[in-house]
């Protein structure tokens, strides 16, 4: 195979698992187009039935934060544990929190 | 062997021999997402050939299982389609053979799935999702190339016109497709050329390519007369076995 020669955009793979749940991402791959994109991701990531929806954004259209500037975005919420629902009563009916 | 046997045997053949030429991708294809990509194709045919091959084995009636049809068969009782076992070329022409293959499987497909052969149209209708899908991969493979590079577009022009000869056989009717069509064990070869015909100029006119003209044809494999690309195919596929039967591993 030839890989390395590929100038085939990198697309980012997000799988749902079943009806309900969040997509997740699952991995990366290549392909000329979105069609392909969907087609590539059936067969590498969902041929042992791991999902029943795929999403496929091009990775050059993700937007990451600066790992640099990790201590000023995540630092200050580590001292504010009252942002955490945690002192409510959960009712025993209530099971998917 | 009763027509009926044999109208199953040539579906199964068809499949496997298509499966087996696909499979020579393997580890050799333009991208690692392609290769994944035909040998999914490969398996969905392989199993598909698999049931077939053991319903016409039943139907035969001499005890003899997939394996023993698979592998101990001589190159004139193979009784697959010509079309199938031309060899793979680049991956224009790769594309173009399973395109040709699908659009025809796909209506094959939906017609058997109301056989009167309760078990062929059991197997037709879990077939049909599968070859849905391989039609959706070439066409999409076929657009890209007709309607791509001039280099794409020469070879799949290329592999269109070496192909196409090989299309009238699969609506070409002979004794077991009459006597099958007769009391309902699958569709007269020729009812299929209507959807045939729509999706290939469909795909055809969206990858911008010109229908090559109709074409005569000298092969019959379906009657076990091959071309001379199949021997070379079954020797590879049947080697293994025959030197160490019933292995496993």
């Amino acid at each position: 195979m030839t890989d390395d020669k590929l100038d085939w955009p990198l697309y980012e793979i997000f799988i749902r698992a079943r009806s309900g749940l969040d997509h997740k991402h699952v991995g990366s791959l290549h392909a000329t187009d979105a069609r392909m994109a969907i087609e590539h991701a059936r067969d590498l990531y969902t041929r042992r039935q791991e999902g029943v929806s795929i999403w496929a954004v091009r990775s050059s259209e993700i937007v990451a934060s600066d790992p640099g500037e990790a201590d000023a975005l995540f630092e200050p919420a580590r001292d504010k544990i009252y942002r955490h629902p945690t002192f409510y009563d959960i009712p025993d009916e209530v099971k998917t929190l | 062997m009763t027509p009926h046997a044999t109208y199953v045997l040539r579906l199964a053949d068809t499949n496997l021999v298509l499966a087996q030429r696909l499979g020579e991708w393997v580890g050799h294809a333009p991208a690692l997402e392609e290769d994944l990509g035909l040998a999914n194709v490969a398996l969905d045919l392989l199993g598909q050939a698999r049931l077939l091959l053991a319903h016409a084995g039943d139907l035969e009636g001499r005890s003899r299982d997939e394996d023993a049809l698979a592998y101990l068969r001589e190159e004139s009782e193979f009784l697959n389609l010509t079309l199938v076992e031309q060899p793979n070329g680049d991956f224009g022409r790769t594309i173009v053979r399973q395109f040709l293959f699908d659009a025809w499987q796909s209506a094959l497909l939906e017609a058997l799935a109301a056989s009167s052969d309760p078990k062929l149209a059991a197997i037709a209708a879990k077939a049909a999702k599968e070859s849905r899908y391989h039609l959706r991969y070439s066409s999409g493979w076929l657009i890209r190339l007709g309607d791509g590079t001039p280099e794409s577009r020469a070879r799949v022009t290329d592999a269109l016109v070496r192909l196409w000869p090989f299309t009238g056989e699969l609506f070409d009717a002979d004794d077991v497709d009459r006597s099958a069509a007769a009391v309902g064990i699958g569709p007269a070869p020729d009812a299929l050329a209507a959807a045939w015909n729509t999706t290939v100029d469909r795909v055809l006119a969206e990858a911008t390519l010109t229908r090559p003209a109709p074409a005569g044809f000298g092969w019959h494999g379906k009657q076990g007369r091959h071309s001379e690309h199949l021997g070379y195919l079954l020797a590879e596929m049947q080697s293994l076995h025959r030197a160490h039967p019933g292995a496993t591993w």
